[in-house]
């Protein structure tokens, strides 16, 4: 009974924790799926984002401002800065760029990460920032059934609520609104979706913005976990993986995706990692999404390729 | 005027298949190489100003030409056959930690016998370190007879992690030092001993310029033909009778073994002493970056993109000291990171071909000059 306790407990939390994966691999579905840019940039969108925030918390409670209206302060403050961002980007850098190969976008995409992580922390600084926005301590379910219960961080379960919440919104803003509804368009085809008359910059930068604000929210929950600080970047590496198995183009299979990587590499850390040394959770994910490639070339989710001549 | 082909008769198919079909481009080659094999040292020697001291040498010559190596063979991949890879770190570290077994011998225990190997010459190290490369080149590269563009390049990612995680847990790579940091051993190349930074300098040279030889000559002739049709079209190229199997598994072989004799150097020669994190994934970035600078599908793009990419950091650190700003030495490399970024964006917008675009572009106007058609 204590190996089943201690299976679920390994399996929830590896769960929540691909939650979180799923969260950065959304915003770069969203700007994958509407301009074919595989934007490397998201996590140091993410950085940005946690470190505006946690910045301006940090100005406005010192000054003597409420907490509610710091945090209500703060994420709008953040909200502008990817706002400034997602502008900037879309105007000086794939603006330029439209209609270039994709090898030279995504290289483009990675001097973004560079401008934004150099001055994202000549800004804001370059320290690790705690960030207190959700409870951190955890809670112990099932104590009936397992001795000792089973551990859930509260943390990864608001992180889980808040993807649920966001997805939902994201599904209602892509279904329901007129931009939605002229983001799908350009998904589907760039030269059709302009031929009648929407307009591409807008939509991008529309794009870039969501992706932002996706990336802002993600900031909340891993700033609340980790602290926030310059290792958070590397959530993009984490995300690819994650991007591989639900495929590039499909929001639930980055959910999926999420789910599967996080459980994956929690499960495979605890039990095949004492017989061929630790920290596999390294390259676990990369691993298994190399595995999902074999069999799926385009992901589990991801638009059938089809090949002509 | 002086760079045109007028008068430059074919007269026999040696000629005509020559490597540099003008005669002023051999010129201007030969003249490189003897500046290269013969002006620098002589300068070194006599201490003329630019190589003063060792600085130069040392800090920005041997990393130049490394990982010019480097980039010529991720260009092959990438540039020539199309494949994206971000895990040349990853296959340098595999022939820098290839190399060191190999130069400090290799015991494996098996049930019935054991693999015994002494220490071998340096030399041969470097090279087997390449060979250990393009084995695990191949293996990586099967997924790319399924998976292409972006897809593969989060495949070579695995390599890449995964090799790090292997260097840093696996012992028996490291020879069970503690720190997980090694040392290479004597650099004796057949009796000559490179000590002195002009020696690694001519060492790295004689390297480079037969992999780039070889490398410029592989993909002018039948394979890099192979290469460059699954790049432009993997379908069509199939059903013109190129097997992607081969011509796929060929270039990932032989631009690992580049890549792995580039990283054997890279270890041996530059560092001297390393650590995994030597090879990590910003080590792949910046090959990368090399490659799409420099040109894609160029073996002189690679060398000029290694010279942007390695040249432009060390050249901005310089900048707010001759300017006189007082900066802290944090906000500089903030700062650096910032204009490396936007330099990177501004170049591909110019020019997305890369370096070598733009030497071609000049090379056209040089030909028409001082005329204007």
């Amino acid at each position: 009974m204590i190996a089943f306790g201690q299976f679920l407990e390994v399996f929830i939390s590896g769960l929540l924790a691909g939650v979180l994966y799923s969260l950065v691999a959304l915003g770069f579905v969203l700007i994958f799926k509407a301009s074919g840019v595989f934007n490397f940039a998201q996590g140091s969108m993410v950085l940005l984002a946690g470190l505006a925030l946690v910045r301006s918390l940090d100005w406005l409670v010192a000054k003597g401002f409420p907490m509610w209206a710091a945090i209500v302060a703060g994420l709008m403050f953040a909200a502008v800065i990817m706002a400034i961002t997602a502008f900037l980007v879309e105007r000086y850098v794939l603006g330029p760029l439209v209609n270039q190969d994709g090898l030279i976008l995504f290289m483009s995409t990675i001097g973004v990460t560079f401008m934004i992580e150099g001055a994202a922390q000549f800004l804001f600084g370059s320290d690790v920032y705690p960030l207190r926005l959700f409870p951190t301590d955890a809670w112990f379910l099932f104590e009936g059934s397992f001795p000792g219960g089973i551990l859930v961080s509260k943390i990864d379960v608001w992180g889980g609520v808040i993807a649920a919440v966001l997805v939902a919104g994201l599904a209602l803003f892509f279904q329901r609104t007129k931009i939605g509804r002229a983001l799908r368009a350009v998904a589907d085809d760039h030269a059709a979706a302009q031929s009648v008359g929407i307009p591409l910059d807008w939509i991008w930068f529309v794009v870039w913005l969501v992706a932002g604000l996706v990336a802002l929210v993600a900031a909340t929950v891993w700033g609340t976990k980790l602290g926030v600080q310059f290792s958070i970047t590397f959530l993009a590496l984490k995300a690819l993986p994650v991007l591989i198995i639900g495929g590039f183009t499909s929001v639930p299979g980055a959910i999926v995706g999420g789910l599967i990587v996080g459980a994956g590499e929690k499960l495979a850390e605890a039990y095949l990692g004492p017989f061929i040394g630790g920290g596999i959770e390294y390259w676990f994910a990369y691993v298994l999404a190399l595995i999902v490639l074999l069999m799926r070339p385009q992901g589990l989710f991801g638009e059938r390729i089809i090949e002509r001549i | 005027m002086l760079y045109r082909e007028t008068g430059q008769f074919k007269t026999s198919y040696a000629a005509d298949m020559a490597i540099f079909p003008i005669r002023q481009d051999r010129i201007a080659l030969w003249g490189l190489l003897i500046f290269a094999f013969i002006g620098i040292p002589v300068m070194d020697a006599f201490q003329v100003w630019p190589l003063r001291g060792e600085y130069l040498i040392r800090a920005i010559l041997i990393p130049f030409l490394i990982l010019s190596l480097a980039a010529v063979g991720l260009n092959i991949l990438t540039g020539y056959c199309g494949q994206l890879s971000l895990g040349s770190g990853a296959f340098m570290a595999i022939g820098a930690y290839g190399a060191y077994k190999f130069g400090t011998g290799v015991r494996i225990p098996l049930e019935i016998f054991t693999i015994d190997i002494p220490p071998l010459p340096v030399f041969w190290c470097i090279l087997l370190g390449g060979v250990m490369s393009a084995f695990v080149g191949i293996l990586f590269g099967i997924p790319s007879l399924r998976i292409k563009g972006l897809y593969l390049a989060v495949a070579t990612l695995a390599a890449q992690f995964f090799f790090d995680w292997v260097f840093i847990r696996v012992k028996w790579f490291t020879n069970y030092t503690s720190s997980g940091s090694v040392v290479a051993p004597d650099l004796n190349f057949f009796g000559f001993f490179a000590n002195k930074p002009i020696e690694k300098y001519l060492v790295c040279l004689v390297f480079v310029t037969v992999f780039a030889l070889l490398a410029k000559n592989l993909v002018r002739g039948n394979i890099g033909r192979q290469w460059m049709a699954i790049r432009d079209m993997d379908i069509a190229a199939e059903l013109i009778g190129i097997r992607p199997l081969y011509a796929k598994l060929s270039a990932f072989a032989i631009s690992s073994f580049i890549v792995g004799v580039a990283g054997a150097l890279w270890a041996f020669i530059y560092l001297g002493a390393w650590e995994p994190l030597a090879f990590n994934i910003d080590r792949s970035f910046q090959i990368l970056f090399m490659v799409i600078i420099g040109g894609l599908g160029s073996i002189l793009g690679s060398f000029l993109g290694a010279a942007f990419i390695l040249v432009l950091p060390i050249l901005l650190d310089q900048v707010p000291h001759a300017l006189g700003v007082p900066v802290s030495v944090e906000t500089v490399s903030l700062l650096v990171f910032v204009v490396t970024g936007a330099l990177i964006c501004w170049l591909l917008i110019v020019e997305p071909h890369g370096f070598a675009r733009l030497w071609s572009t000049g090379k056209e106007k040089l030909r028409l000059w001082p005329y204007p058609y």
